[in-house]
């Protein structure tokens, strides 16, 4: 009996283990995928779309291919970098394939420290409306957020100021 | 003996331990933090800067105006150059935009499926020729390396997309025989891979309008380039 017993725990403990190895052996590799650019589909994108703080969020939708988004990047860079309470974070449309290739020497070479991620859906007719319903789907687009106020802009901003004072007339007022 | 087995206890206790230690952090997906998913319904309150009724244009049933705009092959064209059309497949799209690109191929399909039975494909491009890129020549140029069967026109002047109200490219309007505004929108639901395509809405749009009916969805929305104003303006 007592030997069955030991039996039993012995396996036991082999399999429990085990599991705990095969589950901080993943650590390391969870840990790069936070610093990386991630692909999300359009329900792992949308949590990101709203916020429970008061601080301010500016979620900008663009392309490396869209020339309004890269000529509007650097107010929003000025932006983050002006006011760090704020949170900045940038959708990118482009393509998986370009992510290593293309993408992070473009954000390097533009200083975008901010958080940039991937959406990769290509069913956009059923998420466009679920980000705004008057969205068009042509790039550039924005929102900027807080946990009680919303504003949605279908157009590119001109100049740092531009960013301020909708940030201010929307958000902050 | 009971030493050994109180050995085996602990050790087992550890090995749950493990278990429950590294499974929070074994999370995929968006990172957990002061987010809230989706739509709080009426907590926020939308502040819209331009909707799309103020970007003006085209709504369905609307009747659109016929226009003469060049073609590359130096020509001017008009909708009602077509004889016996049935419908009009018009299409703003242009040069450079990789999602306007990765339409062209399916464009000259739909052309040559469709123009024998009544509707063709006609392609505008919308863009300010200021970028080189986008002017006459390129437009020439493009034509000619994807041999399209159906008319490239330039927009001149840049009168005719805010008259449709066409926003990105690609974008398409789709016009019955009396040049109704049928259906507006996207070519399909996947323009990153063809074969993943599941729903073609022009398609379908256009076999409802040879049964009579109409189109449902009759606007259908797309990730595009946006149109290039001219910078003068």
């Amino acid at each position: 009996m007592q030997r069955d017993l030991k039996f039993i725990l012995t396996g036991l403990s082999i399999i429990l283990i085990s599991f705990g190895f095969t589950y901080s052996y993943d650590e390391p590799f969870i840990q790069t995928e936070k610093t990386d650019i991630p692909v999300y589909n359009f329900d792992e994108l949308e949590p990101l779309l709203y916020t429970d703080s008061e601080k301010t969020v500016i979620v900008n939708f663009w392309a490396m291919w869209c020339i309004p988004c890269v000529k509007e990047l650097p107010h929003f860079k000025a932006y983050a970098d002006q006011h760090p309470e704020a949170e900045v974070i940038f959708v990118s449309l482009d393509f998986p394939k370009d992510i290593e290739t293309k993408l992070k020497p473009f954000l390097k070479e533009k200083g975008i420290t901010s958080k940039v991620v991937l959406l990769d859906d290509a069913d956009a007719n059923t998420w466009i409306d679920k980000v705004d319903p008057n969205w068009s789907g042509a790039l550039p687009f924005t929102i900027i957020f807080n946990n009680q106020k919303r504003a949605h802009y279908e157009r590119s901003f001109e100049s740092l100021a531009d960013l301020e004072n909708e940030v201010n007339k929307s958000i902050l007022k | 003996m009971k030493k050994l087995n109180v050995i085996f206890l602990i050790t087992l206790l550890m090995g749950t331990l493990f278990i429950t230690n590294s499974y929070g952090q074994d999370r995929k997906g968006p990172p957990p933090g002061d987010r809230k998913g989706p739509p709080p319904e009426s907590k926020h309150s939308p502040i819209q800067s331009k909707s799309i009724d103020e970007i003006g244009g085209y709504k369905i049933g609307d009747t659109a105006t016929d226009f003469i705009l060049k073609n590359v092959d130096e020509t001017m064209f008009s909708l009602s150059d077509i004889k016996n059309a049935k419908g009009y497949i018009v299409v703003f799209t242009c040069n450079e935009c990789p999602f306007a690109k990765m339409y062209e191929d399916r464009l000259i399909e739909l052309h040559n499926e469709y123009a024998a039975k009544g509707y063709s494909v006609i392609a505008i491009n919308p863009n300010s020729p200021e970028n080189e890129s986008e002017g006459f020549e390129a437009m020439q140029k493009r034509a000619a390396e994807k041999e399209f069967p159906f008319v490239y026109l330039v927009d001149e002047g840049q009168k005719i997309y805010p008259e449709y109200g066409a926003v990105r490219t690609p974008h398409v309007f789709l016009l019955d025989q009396d040049k109704k505004v049928q259906y507006i929108g996207a070519i399909d639901d996947n323009a990153k891979s063809p074969e993943d395509v599941k729903v073609k809405f022009l398609e379908d749009a256009i076999a409802a309008l040879e049964k009579g009916e109409a189109p449902n969805p009759n606007i259908t929305k797309a990730i595009g380039c946006p149109v290039k104003a001219a910078t003068s303006k």
